[in-house]
């Protein structure tokens, strides 16, 4: 008896502490759950990139699904996805808008010109107001919203078609968006 | 005493810390409160730092908007839940306590607890062994 419990409770302890060890290192520190799954979409109106004269939002889309993709020429992870946006646009089966987060409106434009353009609109945020509305910490993040306007995914880094298969397209409606 | 002096500065300069240093209010308790609140909110770019210590672009943007609230006329509590409501529980510095968080809050108390539990079974059977035997107490610890 006295063996069995000199034994069983620092056994014990050390379960728990690996108990949460094994948790704790499994969770990836860089990616913060977003409170906004499941609420409203932020509202913003915000300048298009390409037309200071043209006023976006999210409003632009009520009534189907969209993603909007955070994004700057500053951020390697937003080059590093490009490529899957690009094959994502082309999918046809959502609109992607664009939030150019504190950038530079020449550089932007410049940008996907050079690399390609996957977005339906772009936002023009350069202070950055929309974004902390959206609980932007750092591009790329790419939210997906519903037709009832709620946002229901966020991905935090870079997009991979991977992700996009996985965790993106069982949200979406069978046939929706197909020509 | 050269020495002293050199460790005394470095001892204190971690006060001297902050990026955000300038007056942004006119209003002395404002201005309190504006700094208070930057650093209780964390800075989720370098996580470990206040939205005070941090020159991040995104730190700066939530500093703005700090001081638009307090223009505003908002309440601390409505600034906090500014923030949670876009950022979540994480961009604050001390967590909320809530059921969710009640063991992180407890854990001190009851890792105190713990210790004093072995403490205690510790002192009264080696009491027990001085009653019995003191002899045995200089000897190696009882083995099984």
């Amino acid at each position: 008896m006295k063996l069995s419990l000199r034994f069983l409770v620092p056994a014990l302890a050390f379960a728990v502490l690996v108990a949460f060890f094994v948790v704790g290192l499994k969770r990836d520190p860089g990616q913060i759950p977003s409170p906004l799954i499941g609420k409203p979409a932020p509202d913003f109106s915000l300048e298009s990139l390409g037309d200071p004269a043209w006023k976006l939002g999210p409003g632009d889309f009520a009534g189907r699904h969209w993603l909007l993709n955070v994004w700057a020429t500053w951020c390697v992870g937003c080059r590093q996805e490009h490529e899957t946006l690009l094959a994502i646009a082309r999918e046809n089966r959502v609109p992607i808008m664009g939030l150019n987060w504190r950038d530079d409106r020449a550089l932007a434009l410049g940008w996907l010109t050079q690399l390609g353009n996957p977005y339906i609109s772009v936002a023009y945020d350069p202070e950055g107001h929309a974004a902390i509305d959206w609980g932007v910490y750092g591009a790329p993040e790419t939210f997906l919203i519903d037709a009832s306007g709620h946002v229901v995914k966020k991905q935090i880094g870079p997009m991979t078609m991977d992700i996009w298969q996985r965790e993106f397209l069982p949200l979406l409606p069978a046939g929706e968006g197909r020509p | 005493m050269r020495a002293a002096a050199l460790i005394t500065c470095l001892l204190l300069s971690p006060l001297a810390g902050g990026v955000d240093t300038g007056q942004r209010f006119e209003d002395a308790a404002d201005q309190a409160r504006y700094e208070r609140l930057i650093r209780d909110l964390r800075c989720l770019v370098c996580r470990s730092e206040s939205i005070a210590d941090s020159n991040a672009t995104l730190a700066a943007d939530l500093r703005r908007e700090v001081e638009t609230l307090i223009r505003d006329g908002r309440s601390d509590a409505e600034i906090y839940d500014f923030m949670t409501e876009r950022y979540g529980d994480f961009i604050l510095l001390k967590p909320p306590v809530a059921p969710r968080t009640w063991l992180l809050w407890a854990a001190p108390a009851l890792f105190l607890a713990g210790g004093l539990a072995i403490v205690m079974v510790v002192v009264r059977r080696r009491a027990r062994i001085a009653r019995n035997d003191p002899a045995a107490l200089d000897e190696e610890p009882d083995r099984p």
